[in-house]
Order: C-alpha cells, then sequence, then structure tokens
C-alpha cells in the first residue's frame, strides 16, 4: 500500500469522532441521571451523522441531524419532562438483571465482531484512487440526486408504505395518548 | 480507512444497546437504547453501500429512520399512557399481565 493512499485525515476524524460516540453511548446506558442520558444520546446521534459524512452518505447525514437531533431528540426530552416524578419503589434507574444483561451485550459484540474479523479482517479497503486491487475501493460521494433517483425509480411503492406507516403511527400515538 | 473500522464501531454500538435495552427499567432509557441499535444498523448499512459502491445502503437507511421515527412516536406515547394510569414508568412493575 503506498503511503500516499492512507486517509490520514478521515483515519483521524474517525478515531475521534468512534471515541466520542462509544463514550457516551456508555453514558446513556449507565448514568442515573434521564436527562444526561438523553444530551448524551445525542452526542452519539451527530457523531453518526459525523461517520455518515466520511462515508460520503450527505443526503443521510443532513436526515439524521433534521430528524434524529432536531425531531427525535426533543420527543425524548419532552417524554422525560412529561414523566417527571418518582419512577417507581427505588430511584435506581436500572433493574436487577445488569450482570445478566452484561454478558448478553458482551456476547453479542463479541459474535458480531469476530465474524466481522473472519469476514473482513483482511481486505476491504477505501482508498481515494483504486489501483486495481479487487479489495480496494474508491471513497466516492453518493449524491444526493443518485439517491433520490434510486428511490424514485426502484422503491417507490416501498416509499408510499413508508408515508403510510407514519401517517397510521401519528394518528396511533394521537390517540393512545389523547385524555378522554 | 477499512470497512471493518465502521464494522466495529457499528458492533460495539449495537452491543450497548442491547446491554441498555435488557438492564435499564426507565421506560424511556430503554426506548434511547433502541435509538443507539438502530443508528448501528444504520452505520452498518452505509458503510456496506459505500464498500459496494451502490447508493441502496442510503436507501435503506432512509427507510429505517423513518421507521424508528414513527417507532418513537408510539413508543413515548405508550410511555405517556402508561405514566397517566399507573404514575410510575417502571419497567419491573409493568407486569399486569403476568401469567
Amino acid at each position: 500500500m503506498i503511503a500516499a493512499q492512507i486517509l490520514v485525515a478521515q483515519n483521524i476524524f474517525f478515531g475521534v469522532i468512534a471515541l466520542a460516540m462509544l463514550i457516551a453511548a456508555a453514558r446513556v446506558v449507565t448514568c442515573q441521571n434521564v436527562i444526561h442520558a438523553a444530551l448524551n444520546l445525542m452526542v452519539v446521534l451527530a457523531g453518526a451523522a459525523g461517520i455518515f459524512i466520511l462515508l460520503g452518505s450527505e443526503f443521510i447525514a443532513v436526515t439524521q441531524i433534521l430528524v434524529y437531533l432536531g425531531a427525535i431528540s426533543v420527543l425524548f426530552v419532552f417524554g422525560v419532562m412529561l414523566t417527571r416524578a418518582p419512577i417507581g419503589k427505588s430511584a435506581d434507574l436500572d433493574n436487577s438483571m445488569r450482570g445478566i444483561a452484561g454478558v448478553v451485550a458482551l456476547l453479542v459484540a463479541g459474535v458480531f465482531g469476530w465474524v466481522i474479523y473472519k469476514a473482513y479482517g483482511t481486505d476491504a479497503q477505501f482508498v481515494l484512487a483504486p489501483t486495481g486491487d479487487p479489495n480496494e475501493v474508491a471513497l466516492t460521494p453518493q449524491l444526493t440526486r443518485e439517491v433520490g433517483i434510486d428511490i424514485f425509480a426502484n422503491f417507490l411503492i416501498p416509499l408510499q408504505m413508508i408515508a403510510v406507516l407514519l401517517l397510521a403511527a401519528l394518528v396511533g400515538a394521537v390517540t393512545i395518548a389523547r385524555k378522554d | 480507512m477499512y470497512l471493518i473500522q465502521y464494522l466495529f464501531l457499528s458492533a460495539m454500538l449495537f452491543g450497548i444497546g442491547v446491554y441498555g435495552a435488557l438492564a435499564r427499567k426507565h421506560a424511556v432509557l430503554v426506548l434511547m437504547s433502541i435509538e443507539l441499535i438502530l443508528t448501528s444498523v444504520n452505520i452498518n448499512f452505509l458503510a456496506f453501500g459505500a464498500f459496494n459502491e451502490t447508493t441502496r445502503g442510503a436507501v435503506f437507511a432512509i427507510f429505517v429512520i423513518a421507521v424508528a421515527a414513527a417507532e418513537v412516536g408510539v413508543g413515548l406515547a405508550i410511555v405517556l399512557l402508561m405514566y397517566r394510569n399507573n404514575k410510575n414508568i417502571d419497567l419491573t412493575e409493568a407486569d399486569a399481565m403476568k401469567g
């Protein structure tokens, strides 16, 4: 591998963003303050937008910021505020299964990591200018135009189904949460 | 940049999300953990999409984001209803249908 082909800036930013995401995600599932958990979740979602930018998916990154950071985090904070009360017999936010949950999570992540390492450990590299090696892939941006054409040419009916699903979810949420 | 970097990040986020969904008893925190899981799935979709030089990863990521939005809306409505009926949202005490 030629030294000029190592994407230095991308690797540095990936490391920084991934570290921030993992620390914030760990704080989401461990900290004992629900508002702090929501704010840490916002850090994770913003980091995911950065990762999407690194992968060249500009449209998904912007959608992530609009939908997750703009709408869903606010929804979470509202949900926390509207149910702000003693949440049960004890103030502890964790149940008694913490050990088993840790074992299951380690097992899941371990098996995934092992499978990923077996399948993609030796190849699959992003470079700026591929040299013809089958394991090298050019890191090309996925333009919004191409994504839009793909959706509206090949996934029109699923898109309409998603619209119906969102409508049904909206009506369902209003019906469930309404006071009557 | 290797593809495996993204896949490892995604696997670790998935594990953290699974831990949160299992170990938390505050209903809103469980929904947040599910958001972590869905974000890790999106990272996987986009990493494989970029690696295969196709836009299909982005298309599926959009569908995942839309379904996640619907899920959070309905989930928080259910949490609000639970709070109104039980005056708490402790999932370990929501055992009315326990056999």
